[in-house]
C-alpha cells in the first residue's frame, strides 16, 4: 500500500480538522477501509484514527424509547445491548446475519453506514468504474453482475449496498448525525447514501472531513418490536453477503396493520426503502395475499441491469416471507442464525 | 494378516500401536503457537519480495515503471524478463515428471492474469507491495479465451498425470440401442481454487552454493531435486524445510515460478527472501481444477441393469501446458457394465495451468456419475441404492481383474441404515420438514484408486530401548506424522512414545509424495519396514549370543513392548536394551522401502470404496440449501489412527458439500480477472454449512495392496458426497441442477 501519515486526534474538533486535509480518510473499525487498501482501491494520504475519541461509543436510550448510538460502537456490542435489542430486534438480527464474529467484533456501527460497495469491479483498480474515477465507464454493466442492482441503477452505476445493518435503519427513518468543518448536521439514510443518476454514479454524500458521530433511532421504530423481522437470503448458511434481504416491521392492534416500515437490501445503490409497499398494508388485516401485494408493490419498477433478472422475483418473495415472519411475531429470543431461512 | 516381513523370523506383532485413534503429534505445538510454518522464518537480513502480477490474460508487456519501484523509499531491486539471472533448467522444460512449464519471466509475454510480470525486493512488505503496484505494467493484449464453452477443443491423449484419455470395452452404441432406458445428462463442474488456508510461502537462503528453503511442500524430495536441477547445484547441496503445511490439496506438490524467482532474487542480492503469496494471488500460478462440462450416456434393461455407460469430458488447460482434469475416468472402475466408454477433448484458455486438486479427476467425475446414476435409477423405477446395488462391480469394469478387496456392500449397508434411508420415497417433493421447508435424500458411491509410490525410511534402535525414524515425508496438516509414527513404532516393536519421527525436511531417507491418498500406505510400508529390518539385526545379535535366554532359537522370535521373547513362550526373552548393551552396540540401524511390487498391481484392481448418504432442506420458495444430514461409510482396508482417518474422511465431505453448493473460481470472460479472486467471494463452507455428519469405516482386510493391508483415506470423502447433495437437492425439489455448484438462482429458473 501507499506510504501514508497516521494521525490519531483526541478530540473530535482535532479530528474533523485532520479529516478535512485532502486525501485524508478516517479509520475505525478497519473492516473495509484496510482491505480497500490492500487492494489498492482506496490511497489516503493521512489516516484518521478515531478509535481514541471519547464520547463516540455510547449506547444511549432516548426519551420515549428510540436510542442514540455512538458512531464506534461496534456491530457486536449494540446486537447484543439487551435493550437495544429489545426495542429494535430487526436491526439487532440484522447486525447478526452480516460477516462472521470476528468482524462483527471490529466494525463499527460509522463505518457500516458507509462501507462502500463489494461490486467487483469497483474493487478491481484495473477495472472501469465511476465510483473509483468519475466519468471512467462501468465494467460491470457487460460483465458478471448476477448480484447487481435491480432498483434504482442507471448505466452509471449498477452496484449495491452490501450492508445489512442498514437495512431496517432505512426502514426505521434513522437519523445519522454527522460533525464537519462547517458544523453539525443531520441525515437520513437517503440523504447519507445517493442513488446513480444519469451519469454521477451515486454513493455516500459526506463532504470533505466530514464524520459521522452517532445515529438516532426515533421512538416511533420501538412501536414495532413485536413484529419486527430481518430476513436475508445467501449463497452460504452464513458469512456471505445477501443476495437479496428484506426487514419487515409491523404495527399490529386488534388484528390490522396499523403501520408498517418496509425495507429491502442488496437490490440497489442503498438500502431500499419500500414506502408505496408501507402503504398498501396500512389498516389491512396481515395475510399472504396483502403482502404478496406488499411485495409486488415494492419492487413495482425493477428492472434487471445484467443477468439478474431473478433477484427481482426473489426480491418479492423475500418480502412476502419477511412480512409473514414479522406477522408471526419477533421471536422470544435471537434464532441460532439470524435472519436465516433456516432460522 | 499374511506375513508381513521379508525376513524369515516372525517377530513382529503388528497393532499395538496401529489402530488407536491417537491425538496429533503437533497439535498441541499448533493450538499454542509454536509451530513454525514457513512464512513464520525471518532470518537476518531478510528482504520482502512481492509478485507484480499480470493484469491482462494474454499478451505482452510493454513498458515496466522499475524507475518509479526503485524510486520508493524501502525498495531494494526490482527483477524483470530484462535483469532476471539465468537459471540452469527453461522454466517451459519439465526438469522432473511432475514438473509443470512455469513461468519465471523468461520473457515478456503474458499467459493468464496473475502471472507474475517482476518481482519487487523490499526492506518490508509494505514497501515492496507498492514498488509492485508502482511498476504499472503498459500491455500489448491479444484477444482472450476464458470461458470452457468458447474455447476451441482438441482431443487430448493423455489426462491426469500420463492416463489414457480415452478407452472403450464392448459396444456401447448397441448397449444403448437395446437399453429398456437411457439417460442422457450433462453435468458441469466450474473452476475450482485449492486455497489452502497457509497461502504458497518461501523463505529462500543461500551460503555459496547452498540453499536453504523454507517451503511448505507436498514432496520433499522430489523438488529437492527439481530445485537444484533449476540453480544447477547438487540435489544435496538444497536444505528443504517443510515441517508444517497449512493444507496442500495437491497444489504444494511442485516448483512453481513465484519460487523460482525468490530463490534467484537471494542469491543475486546475497540475502534471505521472502515471499508469500496474496489470497488474491492464489488464483493464478499457483494451480486450480479445471472446468468440465461432462456428457453422459446410461443404457439400462428391464431390469435396471446397465447395458452400456458412456462418459465424455472437456476440461479446460492452459494454453501452455496439457494437464487435464481426468472426469471420465471416474467411470471406469464402479459399476458393472458390458460396454463402457470414456474420452476427453481439451480446452485451452488462458489461465494458469491447472493442477492436482484433491481428487483430481474423481471429485468431478464421480460428481457427474452419481447424478446420472441418480436420473437412471429414477427412470428404471428403483431406489437408488437398489440401483447401484443391482450393477455391482464384482469384477474391475476397466480391467476385469478382482478387487484386491472391496467391502462397498457394507458401506451401503452401514450408511444407510445409520442414515434410516429405508423407506425413502421414489419421487421428488414427497418430504418436507416440521416448518414446511422442503427435504431431499440423495446418495452417491465413493471410490478412489489406492496406489502406492515409491519411499524409503531409516530406523534407528538405540541401547536405552529407545528409537529415531527417519522420513522426508510431508504432513499437511491431516495427522500423517502421527500415523506414521504409529506404524513405525508397530515396526519396532515398542509403544509410539518411545519412538521419535523425523521428518518434514529434506536430508532424510526420501519420503515420496504427500498425494494421491498414498503417504501413509507407502510411507508406512518404509517406516514399518525399516523398524523390521532393525529388529532382524537384533534377533541375529540375540540368538548368536550365548549369554541371551534365545540363543540358539531358531523356531520364531517375536518383538513387541521392547523386548524379543520366543514365539509361544513370552516369558523366554528379554529387552532390545540388553541385548544391545551386552553385545557393546549402542544402536542399529534398519532400513526399509515402501513400494508395491509391481506384479501386485497385475493381478488386482486396488481402491478405496464408500457410500455417503445426504439429507438436504431446500426453502419451497426462496430455495436456500442446507445439508442438514450427511452420512458416510468408508472401507479403506486397515485404519491406522481413527481419529485422523474420521477427520480426514469429513474433511472430504464437507469439501463435497462445498463442491456441491459453493466453490466457484469466477473470471469476468473479457479480461480473464477473477471477479471472486478473495475468501468472501470465493465461498467454501463455514460451520454453520455442515450441522451434522457421520464418517463411519466398515473392517476391510485387503490382504493384496500391501502388507499392512492400508489404503487412503485422503481424497475418497469427496467422491459420492457432491452426488449424493445433488441427488437430495432434486429429491426435494424435482429439479436436476446440472451445474456445479447449485444455486438459488438456477433452483428458481428451473422451478416453475
Amino acid at each position: 500500500m501507499n506510504l501514508f501519515d497516521y494521525v490519531r486526534p483526541q478530540t473530535l474538533a482535532e479530528a474533523v480538522a485532520a479529516g478535512s486535509e485532502p486525501g485524508a480518510a478516517y479509520l475505525a473499525g478497519g473492516t473495509n477501509l484496510l482491505d480497500l487498501m490492500k487492494i489498492g482501491v482506496a490511497r489516503p494520504g493521512k489516516v484518521v484514527d478515531i478509535t481514541r475519541l471519547p464520547g463516540l461509543d455510547r449506547i444511549e436510550p432516548l426519551d420515549g424509547g428510540g436510542f442514540r448510538i455512538g458512531a464506534m460502537v461496534r456491530n457486536a456490542d449494540l446486537a447484543r445491548h439487551a435493550e437495544f435489542a429489545a426495542a429494535f430486534p430487526a436491526v439487532a438480527e440484522a447486525l447478526l446475519s452480516g460477516a462472521s464474529p470476528q468482524l462483527r467484533n471490529a466494525a463499527t456501527v460509522g463505518g457500516n453506514l458507509l462501507q462502500r460497495t463489494r461490486c467487483s469491479y469497483f474493487q478491481d483498480p484495473l477495472s472501469a468504474c465511476n465510483r473509483r474515477e468519475a466519468g471512467a465507464g462501468c465494467d460491470a454493466l457487460e460483465g458478471v453482475n448476477g448480484g447487481h442492482a435491480i432498483l434504482g441503477w442507471t448505466g452509471a452505476c449498477i452496484a449495491t449496498h452490501a450492508s445489512d445493518f442498514c437495512v431496517p435503519l432505512a426502514a426505521l427513518d434513522a437519523v445519522i448525525e454527522i460533525e464537519g468543518p462547517a458544523g453539525r448536521r443531520e441525515a437520513s439514510m437517503s440523504d447519507l447514501i445517493a442513488l446513480p443518476g444519469a451519469s454521477g454514479p451515486g454513493g455516500p454524500t459526506l463532504a470533505a472531513g466530514e464524520l459521522i458521530t452517532a445515529l438516532r433511532l426515533p421512538a416511533e421504530g420501538a412501536a414495532y418490536r413485536g413484529h419486527a423481522r430481518y430476513l436475508k437470503l445467501r449463497e452460504r448458511t452464513s458469512y456471505a453477503f445477501a443476495l437479496v434481504s428484506a426487514a419487515a416491521m409491523l404495527d399490529i392492534r386488534d388484528g390490522r396493520i396499523r403501520s408498517a416500515r418496509l425495507a429491502l437490501g442488496g437490490v440497489a445503490a442503498r438500502p431500499w426503502r419500500a414506502a408505496e409497499a408501507e402503504t398498501t398494508l396500512l389498516d389491512t388485516v396481515p395475510d399472504d395475499i396483502g403482502f404478496a401485494r406488499a411485495a409486488s408493490a415494492a419492487l413495482d419498477g425493477a428492472e434487471p441491469s445484467g443477468d439478474n433478472a431473478h433477484k427481482i422475483e426473489l426480491a418479492r418473495r423475500v418480502l412476502t416471507r419477511a412480512l409473514s415472519l414479522a406477522a408471526a411475531g419477533t421471536p422470544g429470543q435471537m434464532p441460532a442464525l439470524p435472519a436465516s431461512v433456516f432460522a | 494378516m499374511p506375513d508381513t516381513l521379508t525376513s524369515n523370523v516372525r517377530h513382529v506383532r503388528l497393532g499395538s500401536n496401529a489402530g488407536q485413534p491417537m491425538t496429533r503429534r503437533e497439535g498441541l505445538a499448533k493450538v499454542t503457537g509454536q509451530a513454525t510454518f514457513a512464512a513464520d522464518n525471518r532470518p537476518e537480513g531478510m528482504l520482502y519480495a512481492v509478485l507484480a502480477s499480470s493484469g491482462i490474460a494474454r499478451g505482452r508487456v510493454t513498458a515496466l515503471d522499475t524507475a518509479a519501484a526503485l524510486a520508493h523509499p524501502g525498495v531494494v531491486h526490482v527483477m524483470t524478463p530484462a535483469n532476471r539471472p539465468a537459471l540452469s533448467v527453461d522454466p517451459d522444460s519439465k526438469p522432473t515428471p511432475f514438473t509443470f512449464r512455469t513461468e519465471a519471466l523468461q520473457d515478456d509475454t503474458v499467459r493468464y492474469v496473475g502471472h507474475g510480470v517482476a518481482l519487487v525486493l523490499g526492506e518490508t512488505l509494505e514497501a515492496a507491495t507498492e514498488g509492485a503496484r508502482l511498476l504499472n505494467p503498459a500491455y500489448e493484449p491479444q484477444p482472450v479465451q476464458i470461458d470452457i464453452d468458447d474455447a476451441t477443443l482438441e482431443p487430448a491423449e493423455m489426462v491426469g498425470f500420463g492416463s489414457p484419455a480415452a478407452s472403450e470395452k464392448g459396444d456401447v452404441d448397441a448397449g444403448l440401442a437395446a437399453a429398456a432406458h437411457v439417460v442422457e445428462t450433462r453435468v458441469d463442474t466450474p473452476r475450482q481454487y485449492h486455497n489452502a488456508m497457509e497461502p504458497h510461502a518461501i523463505v529462500a537462503r543461500w551460503d555459496g552454493d547452498r540453499l536453504t528453503l523454507d517451503l511448505p511442500n507436498q514432496a520433499i524430495a522430489m523438488s529437492q531435486a527439481g530445485f537444484a536441477a533449476f540453480f544447477g547445484i547438487p540435489p544435496e547441496n538444497v536444505t528443504l524445510n517443510s515441517p508444517y503445511l497449512g493444507g496442500g490439496f495437491g497444489s504444494k506438490a511442485s516448483i512453481n515460478g513465484p519460487q523460482l524467482l525468490a530463490i534467484l532474487a537471494a542469491r543475486e542480492l546475497a540475502r534471505p527472501v521472502k515471499l508469500v503469496l496474496r489470497r488474491d494471488q492464489m488464483f493464478g500460478p499457483v494451480q486450480h481444477r479445471g472446468a468440465t462440462r461432462q456428457s453422459l450416456r446410461l443404457g439400462t434393461d428391464a431390469e435396471g441393469r446397465l447395458t452400456a455407460l458412456e462418459h465424455h469430458s472437456i476440461a479446460t488447460t492452459s494454453r501452455f501446458e496439457d494437464m487435464l482434469e481426468p472426469a471420465s475416468r471416474a467411470s471406469l472402475n464402479l459399476y458393472a457394465t458390458p460396454a463402457l466408454r470414456i474420452s476427453h477433448d481439451r480446452a485451452r484458455t488462458d489461465t494458469g495451468t491447472p493442477g492436482p486438486m484433491r481428487a483430481p479427476g474423481e471429485a468431478t467425475g464421480s460428481a457427474a456419475l452419481e447424478c446420472a446414476m441418480d436420473e437412471a435409477a429414477y427412470a428404471a423405477g428403483l431406489d437408488p441404492l437398489d440401483f447401484r446395488l443391482r450393477n455391482y462391480a464384482e469384477t474391475d469394469p476397466e480391467t476385469g481383474r478382482p478387487f484386491s478387496a472391496k467391502a462397498l456392500r457394507e458401506c451401503y449397508a452401514e450408511a444407510a441404515k445409520r442414515f434410516g434411508w429405508a423407506g425413502r420415497p421414489l419421487e421428488p417433493r414427497s418430504m418436507r420438514d416440521e416448518a414446511g421447508r422442503l427435504l431431499g435424500w440423495g446418495m452417491g458411491t465413493a471410490l478412489f484408486p489406492a496406489p502406492m509410490f515409491m519411499a524409503e525410511a531409516r530406523a534407528v534402535l538405540h541401547a536405552d530401548g529407545t528409537a529415531v525414524v527417519e522420513i522426508g515425508a510431508s504432513d499437511m496438516g491431516q495427522g500423517a506424522w502421527t500415523a506414521l509414527a504409529q506404524i513405525a513404532a508397530d515396526g519396532l516393536g515398542l509403544e509410539a512414545g518411545a519412538v521419535e519421527l523425523r521428518s518434514g525436511r529434506s536430508g532424510l531417507p526420501n519420503g515420496g509424495v504427500a498425494g494421491g491418498s498414498a503417504l501413509t500406505a507407502t510411507a508406512g510400508s518404509a517406516l514399518f519396514n525399516a523398524g523390521a529390518d532393525a529388529i532382524s539385526q537384533l534377533v541375529e545379535i540375540a540368538t548368536s549370543d550365548p549369554d541371551s535366554p534365545l540363543f540358539g532359537v531358531n523356531e520364531g522370535v517375536e518383538a513387541g513392548n521392547g523386548r524379543l521373547h520366543v514365539t509361544g513362550d513370552p516369558s523366554r526373552g528379554e529387552t532390545y536394551a540388553e541385548i544391545l548393551v551386552r553385545a557393546g552396540r549402542d544402536r542399529i540401524e534398519g532400513k526399509g522401502t515402501g513400494a508395491r511390487p509391481e506384479s501386485a498391481g497385475k493381478d488386482h484392481a486396488m481402491f478405496t470404496h464408500g457410500a455417503v448418504f445426504a439429507e438436504v432442506t431446500v426453502d419451497p420458495d426462496l430455495f436456500q440449501v442446507r445439508v442438514t444430514r450427511m452420512i458416510g461409510a468408508f472401507a479403506a482396508g486397515r485404519v491406522i489412527n481413527p481419529k485422523m482417518a474420521r477427520s480426514q474422511l469429513l474433511g472430504g465431505m464437507v469439501w463435497g458439500v462445498g463442491f456441491a453448493l459453493h466453490e466457484e473460481g469466477i473470471h469476468d470472460r473479457r479480461t480473464g480477472r477473477p471477479v471472486n479472486g478473495d475468501l468472501a467471494g470465493y465461498h467454501v463452507p463455514v460451520n454453520a454449512d455442515v450441522p451434522m455428519m457421520e464418517a463411519l469405516t466398515v473392517h476391510e482386510d485387503d490382504p493384496y495392496v500391501n502388507a499392512l493391508g492400508i489404503k487412503g483415506v485422503g481424497e475418497i470423502g469427496i467422491t459420492g458426497s457432491v452426488g449424493a447433495i445433488a441427488n437430495a437437492v432434486w429429491h426435494a425439489t424435482g429439479t436436476r441442477v446440472r451445474s456445479f455448484p447449485i444455486h438459488i438462482g438456477a433452483l428458481l429458473a428451473q422451478s416453475s
